[in-house]
């Protein structure tokens, strides 16, 4: 019986010829992240646990991403635990405030994972890499320490569903709103346990910033991660980032799904997420008037040049509506400066935004934009649980840059065609 | 090994946002953040728990991130074992490497209401409700976990062999 990409690359790094749903195995890792938040529960169970050294100081990564720059006095006391371990054991890609970039949308751009890796990071939204064609998921800090230490861990072989990616995208809609579609199809556990394959002639159309952002979400779908078939976008976007030879794992022809489905992008519409949930997807036929506090353009999900650029296009000579606290997050410093160059910054200060550094900050309530009760935010962060920006009284709606923007700028939850 | 005592009771979909709050996580002190424990769905949860007591949710228990500090405050307040219909994935795997036996359940997840005094037997998988005087059969966990749990979690268990 046929694997799928998922199974091939776990089966690679187990030393098998063959593995199949369900098999527990144990896996060679290539990478092991962590951030300010997990790594130092991960090192208090390290020097617990009384292990002595590391497996590898190139293939460990911290990223002091989540409440820096530093929030408070006990933020600052467990980046500066995280600091110090990195400094002793010389790990090389430590990540703190005047490099840092949010995790997921500093590593790819950096170079740091290529197609078929298998990757663990104590961060549930480790499954962005699988765009880039690697296998890589979300795991606790327990695991990322056993991760540091022994440079293995073990794995249920996932199942997969099939999503056969068609069309294209029309204007306005963006690669966020075919991930709410489908997280909206199939539910926040419809993918639990399992991989979300994406292949098909419509992944050509979609670039490599939207392929991130899709299977960043994967997570939110219950998945154990996300892929995507490797292709010339992925081949163009590794040139000059990495020169590590990759080894390119295709689904086999007579690979076994539990499901399969055909996503047509021409059809995607501009989608929101109602609270309190992911699945809860709307379009704007079935979306009332509802008047917004906050808008947040940024996080690990839609903080990279091409969201701002989408963002900037809606706010270009438009001001933020009265009301509305818009405040947008580059994901990293260079797409930071590369904002700056091309004049983004300009357009959102000249509309009323507020640009921060880079950090998670509000997406999970940490800082920069924590929500009052009754306060509504449109957000393009990844989850809109109870509390999950502030108050347990706040409200969050998942949306595109598109979206987001053109909500800021209407005051209420609005989509591009209304403003522009 | 067997746990026993009084249930607390959920919903679906109880993510690791409501069980520990990200604005607690700029420590790493379990016992500390075992005080804000569901405080978002349940205020008086940390005031009510006792040593022992069983946590018994729906669909889906522990969704959303990754942070290793939802099943350990969970195991710090007392908690002896969460019951649900399902749980995500990482919050499952967290559990088991940090020693918090969960177990799924249909049947217990319907069935069991708060304040049911409920009993567990790891070995057997078996349920009972003695408070209904019913009992139900969950899923026995696989003996490389089962000898995770024992040894209070991976990392111990890694040192055992």
């Amino acid at each position: 019986m046929g694997m799928t990409m998922t199974q091939k690359i776990l089966a690679a790094h187990a030393g098998l010829d063959e593995v199949k749903a369900g098999q527990l195995i144990m896996a060679d890792l290539d990478l092991v992240l962590g951030n300010d938040v997990t790594t130092p529960v991960a090192i208090n169970e390290f020097n617990k646990a009384g292990f002595t050294d590391i497996f590898n100081k190139d293939k460990i990564t911290m990223v002091m991403d989540h409440f820096t720059p530093n929030k408070d006095i006990k933020a600052a006391q467990q980046c500066k635990q995280c600091r110090e371990f990195a400094s002793k054991y010389d790990i090389s890609h430590y990540y703190d405030v005047g490099d840092v970039g949010i995790e997921h949308a500093l590593l790819p751009e950096k170079g740091l994972v290529v197609p078929g890796d298998a990757v663990i990071g104590a961060d549930s939204h480790t499954c962005t890499y699988g765009a880039l064609g690697a296998f890589s998921t979300g795991v606790g800090s327990t695991d990322m320490c056993a991760g540091m230490a022994a440079g293995k861990t073990w794995f249920k072989v996932p199942s997969a569903i099939k999503f056969n990616i068609v069309g294209k995208l029309p204007k306005y809609s963006a690669a966020k709103d075919v991930i709410l579609h489908i997280i909206g199809m199939i539910g926040v556990d419809g993918a639990l346990y399992r991989s979300m394959e994406f292949s098909g002639e419509g992944l050509k159309n979609l670039t490599m910033e939207d392929r991130l952002c899709m299977a960043n979400m994967a997570i939110e779908a219950g998945a154990k991660n996300g892929i995507f078939a490797v292709d010339e976008v992925t081949k163009e976007y590794l040139k000059g980032r990495t020169d590590r030879e990759y080894k390119v794992f295709e689904a086999d022809a007579d690979a076994e799904y539990d499901e399969e489905y055909t996503i047509d992008l021409s059809e995607i519409k501009p989608t929101v997420a109602f609270p309190h949930l992911p699945e809860n997807a709307r379009t704007f036929d079935d979306i009332p008037e509802i008047a917004i506090d906050q808008v947040v353009i940024g996080s690990c999900t839609n903080g990279r040049i091409e969201d701002l650029r989408a963002a900037a296009e809606i706010l270009k000579d438009k001001k933020v509506a009265d009301n509305v606290r818009c405040i947008v997050i580059p994901a990293t410093q260079h797409i930071y400066m590369t904002a700056m160059k091309e004049g983004l910054l300009e357009i959102f200060i000249n509309a009323g935004c507020a640009v921060s550094t880079p950090t998670c900050g509000p997406c999970l309530g940490g800082h920069m934009g924590i929500l009052a009760a009754g306060e509504k935010a449109v957000a393009t962060t990844n989850r809109n649980f109870v509390g999950r920006m502030g108050h347990t009284e706040s409200e969050v709606y998942l949306a595109s840059p598109y979206v987001a923007a053109a909500s800021a700028v209407a005051g209420k939850i609005a989509q591009p065609s209304d403003v522009m | 090994m067997k746990a026993c005592g009084k249930v607390h009771k959920y919903g679906d979909n109880v993510d690791t946002d409501v069980i520990i709050p990200a604005r607690y996580l700029n420590t790493a002190n379990m016992e500390e953040l075992a005080q804000h424990c569901m405080e978002d769905i349940d205020i008086d949860f940390a005031k009510n728990v006792k040593k022992g007591d069983i946590m018994v949710a729906k669909a889906n228990f522990g969704c959303g991130s990754s942070r290793e500090h939802a099943p350990a405050s969970i195991k710090a307040s007392g908690i002896s074992c969460v019951i649900a219909k399902s749980f995500a994935r990482i919050f499952y795997r967290n559990a088991i490497n940090i020693g918090l036996p969960i177990i799924e359940c249909d049947e217990a997840a319907e069935r069991i209401e708060a304040g049911d005094e409920v009993e567990i037997d790891f070995d057997t998988g078996v349920i009972t409700n003695k408070t209904k005087g019913e009992s139900y059969q969950g899923q026995s966990f696989p003996e490389f976990l089962i000898k995770i749990i024992n040894s209070n979690g991976l990392l111990n268990s890694l040192k055992d062999q």
